[in-house]
């Protein structure tokens, strides 16, 4: 019962905040802020994620190909797992965990403090205050720090298959397009934008209805993330799957 | 003038707890009003639900001809906009100096330009006796002067409704004395209605033309002054003069022999019940007008007060008359 009221009202402030965002006057000021804010704590921890994540991508598939004597398409392998899959659920998980925790704490600290009724008995929504920019904010800084991952991640595959694995360089560099068409780098920053949007909302839900003090706020965090992520990879698969229906694939 | 608040048939739980049940009262327009009541017996709970962050299972709150229970968002925003509320830890928000809290609503629903807000933020701020402490932060400054800047917030958009959620705790007896000045100086200027839950005995005695009190999961009484400060009723004297002897316990309610044990044991002191004057706007305010509508709203029912509110009535109308004239 307690779950299904959750989901309902993780439900109701998404359907507020998009509401929200075409018929409410926008919080420029305050979406700048939390833009600055959240790119400032995700974008070092994506790059430095982002690297080993395609090195380790580039090695596998590496070693995979050339079991199979397809060496020539280690790069569009790798490019295809990297762009569709790893950069956006890389970013994800940083803008849930390191955007979403603060966006949590700092609505639920207001929460406790009676920030927020304050705020509607002057008649003002914090919902359409505080969540609609926190929100913006996310999705904005997700697809922006997709584009980031993206290229390190696809980088750092190239230095790792071609320094350490002695691949061509340029047979890497030409595969890329053997596979991978421009969709899916439209699905990548599809999916970036709906996963900021998630992790906005299911952050600035918890934070909202945080109660019992300070511990609520820690407690409210933590549940936050943990949904966050389970929510994230449920609807990656989701996604994936509609996608490869939808969007045949190269040379198919 | 300030509006008419009608609550009917209120009743609030959490859970299986009953807060209250079928409260039922009307703030006169533009009149102070004191809600009393023990700890813990949903004084909070009841100012929240009359702006509308709390909803009740049962009941309507009636401002400005809105149902602030069932009617729509939009419009309970709007019918919020006449209301100010002082919380009780002042609400302000954290990142934010006191200036910019202050200036908050002004921001947001006026098109004011900075140096008409400046000059209305400073005059609420020199109100409350906060000039000087604007570039402050409210983890910077002590509760009580949270308390007045969050009062000075709830005054920027001449509200007229007000609402006080135990503006007297946290503060030294002077500071409250002040603070009850400061509220009827503000009905006198403003002639908003205004609403103050408290437990503060010498604020629900000398400020309010009306009191109610909240015991036991209902009302126990609402109405002129003069009513509740001349009741019989054992918990209202109880309450009223401070006294362990009583209906009301240290949790909530005693048995028969933990009260005739107290009584043999607590020292005799003096009864405090009785009318006393009530506080007049500081010499050169304006008039109080809500005080002359109270007193021919209080005549017409007259006969249907119980004789000690109505000897405590005729005693002070020669005080309002007087002061009118004076």
């Amino acid at each position: 019962m307690n779950a299904l009221a959750e989901t309902g009202r993780v439900f109701t402030l998404a359907a507020q905040v998009a509401r929200m965002s075409f018929t409410t006057r926008p919080q420029v000021r305050e979406t700048v802020e939390q833009f600055w804010f959240i790119a400032s704590v995700t974008i070092l921890p994506a790059a430095l994620v982002s690297i080993p994540f395609g090195a380790v991508i580039a090695l596998q598939v590496g070693s995979l190909t050339r079991q199979l004597g397809a060496e020539s398409f280690t790069g569009a392998a790798s490019v295809l797992a990297i762009v569709q899959q790893a950069s956006p659920l890389v970013t994800a998980l940083l803008v849930a965990g390191a955007g979403g925790s603060a966006i949590c704490a700092d609505l639920g600290a207001r929460t406790i403090r009676e920030e927020m009724d304050a705020m509607e008995v002057m008649g003002i929504s914090p919902v359409q205050r505080l969540v609609v920019p926190r929100v913006h904010a996310a999705m904005g800084v997700a697809v922006l720090l997709n584009g980031l991952v993206s290229t390190v991640g696809v980088v750092g595959g190239y230095f790792f298959n071609v320094i350490m694995q002695n691949g061509t360089p340029g047979a890497y560099l030409a595969s890329f397009s053997a596979l991978a068409h421009l969709p899916d780098l439209w699905v990548s920053e599809i999916k970036a934008l709906i996963f900021g949007f998630i992790a906005g909302v299911v952050a600035a839900n918890r934070g909202i209805s945080a109660k019992g003090g300070p511990k609520g706020v820690g407690d409210a965090v933590n549940q936050s993330v943990v949904l966050a992520f389970l929510l994230l990879f449920f609807v990656n698969l989701v996604i994936t799957a509609i996608y490869l229906r939808v969007v045949p694939p190269k040379g198919a | 003038m300030g509006i008419e608040v009608e609550a009917d048939g209120l009743t609030k739980s959490f859970g299986r707890h009953t807060v209250w049940r079928d409260v039922s009262l009307t703030l006169p327009a533009g009149e102070i009003s004191v809600m009393l009541g023990p700890s813990g017996t949903g004084k909070t709970v009841f100012l929240k639900t009359l702006v509308g962050l709390v909803r009740p299972e049962r009941g309507r709150v009636v401002i400005n001809g809105v149902d602030i229970v069932s009617c729509r968002e939009r419009q309970l925003y709007r019918t919020r906009r006449l209301m100010g509320v002082m919380f009780q830890d002042g609400a302000l928000f954290g990142s934010m100096n006191l200036y910019d809290n202050i200036a908050f609503p002004l921001r947001e629903h006026t098109r004011r330009n900075e140096r008409q807000i400046r000059s209305i933020v400073e005059e609420k701020m020199a109100m409350v006796g906060l000039s000087g402490a604007e570039s402050k932060l409210p983890g910077e400054i002590s509760g009580g002067m949270r308390k007045r800047a969050g009062l000075a917030r709830a005054l920027v958009l001449d509200p007229e409704f007000i609402l006080c959620d135990e503006p007297d705790s946290g503060l030294d007896p002077v500071r409250t004395a002040y603070l009850s000045q400061l509220l009827i100086d503000l009905n006198a200027q403003i002639d908003a209605t205004i609403l103050i839950v408290t437990h503060n005995i010498q604020m629900a005695r000398t400020v309010p033309d009306n009191i109610g009190m909240l015991y036991r999961r209902q009302l126990v009484t609402f109405g002129p002054r003069e009513v509740l400060l001349t009741s019989d009723e054992p918990v209202v004297a109880q309450f009223l003069n401070g006294r362990r002897s009583g209906p009301i316990g240290m949790s909530e309610e005693k048995d028969a022999a933990a009260t005739a044990a107290e009584a043999m044991t607590e020292p005799d002191l003096d009864d405090v019940r009785g009318v006393v004057p009530q506080l007049t706007p500081t010499p050169g305010q304006p008039y109080r007008q809500a005080a002359a509508r109270r007193q021919e709203r209080v005549m017409r029912i007259l006969h249907q007060l119980p004789p000690a509110a109505q000897q405590g009535i005729l005693a002070g109308r020669h005080e309002v008359s007087h002061e009118r004239t004076g």
